[in-house]
């Protein structure tokens, strides 16, 4: 087992962690990014690092390589030791990672909403397709239908289309009102309004619409169509793959366990990118949905903050306002329907882990009640599934955390300390 | 509310639960009062194992009865409740604990347990994942493993049906004359019982029951590795233990092919965080008995308090200094297996009926001498 | 590092281009059932992230191994539906 000790760790290789890690850098402190894939980025920054293409990434790729920051790949924190150790695990080794300072840019996962067939391979989400597409799942000529909500779909859909998949539908549950308000207050942002009208133009010839959603998926073994609605219609095409994904929910499990405040569902932060523990830092969806361009400030500011030089965090302050607008304006625009909460039938599965169906879940008062009962959340996922669906079918919230916040294997859970005094019969 | 109850239970953890439902279904007008979830306390913490343990006679009895309780019950309880008689292997590591088997084997058959002894060869058969060299064991087949929390609600749902009150809320005080509740109702029952485990000191000052922390894990699915409930003869030594951290060998398989890892035992702990120390010593005794352990997944660890007494039996009968008060608590790990062996014992002394076994080694008023933890 | 990696999938020989992830691997060999949930359904890979656990298969005897977030290697065996 290594173990070794640097001022800053970064855990999350994403936008926010990577301009964490590099302006800590290069501020002179040593540094160590901790990610859990076996490439950078994260999820939106994904591939990135094989195949350049979006002038950002590229830009921090090579201050990345050319800083002092040391990286620790494919490797996932699944607990804290004791106040400054982190215990790390990749598919075959464990590392002890030790910090003065830590940042937490843990990114978001997608919201996924039951409905009934949601569980049939295939059937994934949007962000989720895109990401197996880039990793070598073959999609040239493909039928893919693009449903949920978010900004994630219009650039899933363009990454497919452009490479060979045939889009047949976006579908986006939010109203045309409130798209096209978003859209035209894109006009403040005007790298956002480039983005989007070069997403437009490419995506010319695939049918759009709003206010629709997906009620069902059908097929034996795997996805062979999907029903939608739209206001009172309802209709069925016939595709090989649905990419659907409910906007975005932080990834706190990390955060939770180190006892960070989290309020509303984001770790609570000062300016400076503090969290209630003075040495923990938290950049980027965390702590709040929004986006890349706020992220990279957001890591920028943690960054420079954790390496002493609140000065320079300071400086780019002014580059906030501008990206929290574009953040705020998200969350009202995708806001969930009330319908979405209905999809699910008494026997549509909730928690995939366990299998539990939603007439189960309906008699249980509470995320723990249900837990202990059926199970729901006790399987792999802890709940990062389920949960999040939860929280919208009943308004449930999830309990506090407890180590491993992934699942670790029991040789990376038996080491500790050489010092610790044998406990034995 | 205060309706003339014969009895109100305090706590419907496992053992209020079966408490409830004995009182109701022997006519007496009973209500349980909970303040969280149903079976959500140390119930649903523990491993859930029904076991019969030979610590003590009186402990023999009152697993052994209890045990029979639970066998009967079996074909009644719902699919969620997951009872399976999967039985127990003591696993027995060199010459020293086969002689322990051997005098185990002889206790148990002596009192009409159903076990046999396993050697070498049987064992390794028996449990293909253990490691190579321990000496044998004993089987005890009609041990068996329950899920506890859908176990105690299934309980406390019966008691319902069967017109038991059910009360949400928590009790502040006990007195002679009844309890109150934080909301500041009271109640005048006949007869309180206190089944609150742990936390009964809170209610009682001079009940004496300590916490006893145990740390548990449970593992992604690995069907078919483990069958039986698996402990090691040294298990008995750690459940002794007073004073140290202790853990020892003890896993189990669940009906959903998990296999959960335990047991420890501390002190003096009264933090429900994980402590690593511990976590990683019980799993480094689990990886002694079973080698390949090593590489398979955790998905998650957890705490839980067990209700102990000095002389590690619990109390179930009338308090000595408020004869209205009675105590159904201290079962340390055996509140699963002791759960109905306690209520009816309980119900027994309340109506003056026959009990199938002494109730006297349970009396609270046994210690009314100082008793140090042994 | 060879451009083409030989693998196998449930005892079938395989190629597939170096950088590919297991689970895009188990695509690319035409299956879409990476493994049975609890009740027997056939279940693929939801979030491509590492956090919903369904695209779990065996690598090299090693079970529950996500596959969104594994490489695949020359050699590999990789076995779904266990």
């Amino acid at each position: 087992m290594n173990r070794q000790s640097w001022e800053i760790v970064v855990v999350g290789g994403g936008p926010a962690g990577i301009a964490a890690a590099v302006s800590a850098a290069e501020c002179g402190a040593s540094v160590l990014l901790v990610d859990d894939n076996p490439a950078l980025g994260g999820q939106i920054w994904r591939g990135e690092e094989a195949n350049p293409s979006v002038r950002e990434a590229r830009r921090w790729s090579k201050r990345l390589k050319n800083s002092s920051l040391e990286l620790l790949r494919g490797f996932r924190i699944f607990d804290q030791l004791r106040q400054g150790v982190l215990l790390a695990e990749s598919a075959d080794g464990m590392r002890e990672v030790n910090y003065s300072r830590l940042i937490l840019c843990t990114g978001a996962r997608e919201r996924f909403l039951p409905f009934p067939g949601w569980t049939l391979p295939n059937v994934m989400g949007a962000g989720g397709l895109q990401a197996l597409a880039k990793a070598g799942m073959p999609i040239r000529k493909k039928r893919v239908i693009v449903a949920g909500t978010g900004p994630l779909l219009l650039p899933v859909a363009a990454y497919l289309k452009r490479h060979g998949a045939k889009v047949q539908l976006i579908a986006e549950q939010a109203s045309r009102k409130s798209v096209v308000a978003f859209g035209s207050a894109l006009w403040r942002h005007p790298g956002k309004l480039g983005q989007a009208l070069g997403i437009f133009g490419s995506l010319a010839g695939i049918p759009f619409r709003f206010g629709c959603w997906p009620v069902e998926a059908k097929g034996d073994d795997h996805l062979c169509s999907v029903v939608l609605q739209q206001g009172t219609r309802a209709f069925e095409i016939e595709c090989d793959y649905l990419a659907c994904g409910f906007h975005l929910v932080p990834n706190l499990e990390l955060a939770s366990l180190l006892g960070c405040q989290i309020k509303d569902g984001t770790v609570s932060v000062n300016e400076l990118q503090q969290s209630s523990i003075p040495n923990v830092y938290c950049a980027g969806e965390p702590i709040g949905i929004g986006g890349v361009d706020l992220a990279i400030v957001e890591g920028q500011i943690a960054g420079f903050a954790a390496a002493g030089q609140q000065h320079k965090a300071r400086r780019i302050f002014p580059e906030l306002a501008r990206h929290r607008d574009f953040a705020n304006a998200l969350e009202k625009t995708f806001a969930l329907r009330p319908e979405l909460k209905k999809l699910a039938r008494k026997e549509t599965f909730i928690c995939r882990c366990e299998d539990v169906p939603f007439e189960r879940l309906a008699q249980c008062r509470s995320w723990r009640e249900a837990k202990l009962y059926t199970r729901c959340g006790m399987g792999p996922c802890q709940g990062r599934i389920c949960g999040a669906a939860t929280k919208v079918l009943f308004d449930w919230s999830a309990e506090s955390v407890r180590p491993p916040v992934f699942e670790a294997r029991v040789e990376s859970l038996m080491t500790t300390e050489v010092s610790a005094p044998e406990v034995r019969v | 509310m205060s309706q003339n109850f014969d009895v109100v239970i305090v706590g419907a953890g496992i053992i209020g639960a079966a408490c409830a439902l004995e009182c109701v279904q022997a006519g007496l007008k009973t209500a349980i009062i909970e303040e969280g979830i149903v079976g959500g306390g140390a119930t649903a913490a523990g491993m859930g194992h029904i076991v019969a343990m030979d610590d003590s006679d009186a402990q023999f009895a009152l697993t052994r009865y209890s045990q029979q309780l639970w066998l009967r019950l079996k074909d009644g309880l719902p699919k969620d409740v997951e009872f399976e008689t999967t039985g127990t292997i003591w696993v027995a590591a060199d010459e020293e604990e086969m002689i322990e088997v051997r005098r185990k084997h002889a206790y148990y058959s002596a009192r009409r347990v159903p076990c046999e002894i396993l050697d070498a060869r049987a064992l390794a058969e028996a449990e293909p994942n253990l490691r190579k060299g321990l000496a044998g064991g004993l089987l005890v087949p009609e041990d068996g493993v329950l899920y506890p929390p859908t176990a105690a609600r299934w309980l406390w749902t019966q008691a319902q049906s069967c017109g038991a009150t059910v009360i949400q809320g928590r009790v502040s005080a006990v007195s002679e004359v009844g309890f109150s509740l934080r909301d500041g109702s009271s109640f005048n029952p006949g007869i309180t019982v206190v089944a609150t485990g742990a936390w009964a000191p809170e209610l009682d000052a001079s009940l004496e029951i300590k916490k006893r922390k145990g740390h548990l894990a449970i593992t992604d699915r690995y069907p078919g590795y483990v069958r039986h409930q698996l402990v090691e003869l040294g298990y008995l030594k750690s459940a002794h233990s007073v004073s140290s951290d202790s853990v020892a060998f003890n896993v189990q398989p669940r009906a959903t092919g998990q296999i959960l890892i335990g047991s420890s035992r501390q002190y003096g702990a009264e933090d429900s965080a994980i402590d690593h120390q511990m976590i990683c010593a019980m799993l480094a005794r689990a990886c002694e008995y079973m080698p390949d352990l090593v590489q398979k997944a955790v998905v998650r660890c957890w705490t839980g308090f067990r209700a102990a007494t000095p002389d590690k039996l619990p109390l179930i009968g009338p308090s000595v200094k408020k004869p209205n008060v009675w105590f159904a608590t201290g079962h340390e790990g055996l509140g699963i297996t002791t759960s109905l062996g306690t209520a009816k014992l309980l119900v027994d002394q309340i109506l003056g009926r026959a009990p199938a076994i002494p109730f006297e080694p349970y009396l609270p008023s046994r210690h009314s001498r100082e008793h140090a933890y042994a | 590092m060879p451009e083409v990696l030989a693998i196998s999938l449930n005892g079938k020989s395989l190629t597939v281009p170096a950088g590919t992830t297991v689970a895009a691997a188990v695509s690319i060999a035409g299956q879409s059932s990476f493994r049975r949930s609890v009740s027997g359904e056939p279940r693929g890979p939801l979030c491509g992230m590492g956090v919903c656990f369904e695209c779990r298969v065996t690598v090299d005897g090693v079970r529950h191994v996500k596959s969104c977030q594994m490489l695949c290697r020359h050699g590999m065996q990789i076995n779904t539906d266990e």
